[in-house]
């Protein structure tokens, strides 16, 4: 069974038609990058899987339930989100972060929270930064960190909204290996990018999106290094110098 | 000089009166101010009508008048209709009336500072399988808390001020406590320079404290 199955997803806001029918799944263990200019709804599609923005027509399975209204708290739970501007709560400390919906959504014991975000930001190499403040952590840091709070839930798939994108760039590698470790240990991943290194490097499929539709579709090595479309065409020739 | 130092110790013999009903009246504002502001976004039609109509009602009129109508026509409406009823102390309407306003002057400080917290903040907690209500708890409020304090704290400045006209309605806090002896002393000057200064011992500190938590903020925020 599909990990997560997108069926005829369609979204509008007002008459600007930002999904025009998408069909895609992403089996368990797998690793799914998307692509595409701004303004393809390559972000919409991932925010309209956990129901950050709600579709205007179709359905979204995750683990084969329907995802509808009663049960979106429940089933959020399985999807670890990552947000371009990280979003890491300003007025808790890191080890806070970590734990406060572990603690309240899901009823775990503070001790055994506050253990597994140890351990959690053990493996984002961040174990020094439990009782700081997210402000006084750098981009990366804070990615990182954000992160290992998606990863404190126990998700099954992870979904990245261009995780790297507010970073400066000395800063997008560290915050890539944390990525990249995770898809090595199996964890179904989305991940909305434009880092073309990444998705070559890691990605089980690339789906390349403009205007609202899935154009190509393939492993990196078909549609990186060899695209059918001309659209693809033209935007990979414009962002792989 | 006597005669102003005098004034002043007379004046601040008021000060738990001003200081009590102010206190009381900014923390069961600020409760009430929340409510409001969490009604005036909600879902439910008739709550937002009500929480406007409300702070229309309350912006809309001089506490002053507020204030008699609570001290002197709430009970004279119900005598009148057969019950009898009369304030057992006048503070009591007067706490009720301040507290009701500044609900009204909160509830918009309370929402300015909900919309002030980035959108982000409720999309992260909402992922993270936290259903709405928990997140504002959680995340939202407190974070609201912080960018609300010193308009919070202006507003306590305001009151400790607004509550001056309460002596009309016959409160006896600072001003009453001036007015009473300037009409057996018919020392006007020195009576109420006397009040001003028993009021200014309490804003001006509070002041000084809320600008240097704001410079306190706008260092951590940069």
């Amino acid at each position: 069974m599909a990990m997560i199955e997108i069926k005829n997803l369609k979204k509008s806001f007002g008459d600007n038609h930002v999904l025009k029918g998408i069909d895609q799944s992403v089996e368990q263990n797998e690793v799914l990058c998307i692509i595409g200019p701004s303004g393809s709804g390559k972000s919409t599609m991932l925010r309209c899987i956990n129901q950050l923005e709600v579709p205007s027509s179709g359905e979204i399975y995750i683990d084969g339930e329907l995802v509808t209204e009663a049960n979106l708290d429940r089933i959020r739970t399985k999807m670890g989100m990552v947000f371009q501007q990280f979003n890491l709560f300003p007025h808790m400390s890191v080890l806070d972060n970590l734990t406060v919906a572990p603690i309240n959504v899901k009823g775990v014991s503070k001790e055994e929270a506050e253990a597994k975000a140890k351990q959690l930001l053990e493996r984002v190499g961040l174990s020094d930064k439990v009782n700081e403040f997210p402000r006084s952590l750098s981009g990366g840091q804070q990615q990182r960190v954000a992160i290992a709070r998606a990863l404190a839930m126990d998700p099954e798939v992870m979904l990245f909204d261009e995780p790297t994108s507010a970073l400066d760039p000395e800063m997008v590698g560290e915050v890539l290996d944390v990525m990249k470790s995770l898809a090595k240990e199996g964890m179904a991943m989305v991940v909305v990018t434009h880092e073309m290194g990444f998705a070559k490097e890691v990605a089980d499929k690339v789906i390349f999106m403009d205007g609202g539709y899935i154009v190509e579709e393939g492993t990196p090595a078909e549609v990186l290094g060899n695209p059918q479309e001309p659209r693809t065409k033209d935007f990979l020739s414009k962002v792989l110098v | 000089m006597e005669l102003y130092v005098k004034g002043f110790l007379i004046a601040c013999k008021g000060i738990p009166a001003t200081v009590g009903v102010s206190l009381f009246a900014i923390l069961i504002g600020a409760s009430l101010g929340l409510l409001l502001a969490l009604a005036r976004q909600s879902k439910v039609k008739l709550l937002r009508g009500v929480s406007a109509v409300y702070v229309d009602i309350i912006r809309g009129t001089p506490m002053i008048v507020q204030a008699l109508i609570m001290a002197y026509g709430i009970p004279q409406l119900m005598q009148s209709s057969g019950v009898p009823f009369k304030w057992p102390e006048l503070i009591i309407p007067a706490m009720i009336v301040c507290a009701l306003n500044s609900a009204a002057y909160m509830a918009e400080v309370v929402r300015s500072g909900l919309q002030a917290v980035d959108r982000g903040q409720m999309e992260a907690a909402r992922s993270l399988g936290m259903p709405k209500k928990m997140a504002m708890r959680l995340i939202i409020i407190p974070q609201a808390i912080r960018i609300i304090l010193p308009a919070f704290c202006n507003e306590f400045v305001t009151l400790i001020k607004e509550t001056s006209v309460l002596s009309f309605v016959g409160v006896i806090e600072i001003t009453r406590r001036g007015a009473l002896w300037n009409s057996q002393s018919f020392e006007t000057f020195p009576a109420y320079i006397g009040v001003a200064l028993a009021y200014m011992i309490l804003t001006i500190p509070l002041t000084k404290l809320i600008g240097r938590y704001e410079k306190k903020q706008a260092v951590k925020g940069a």
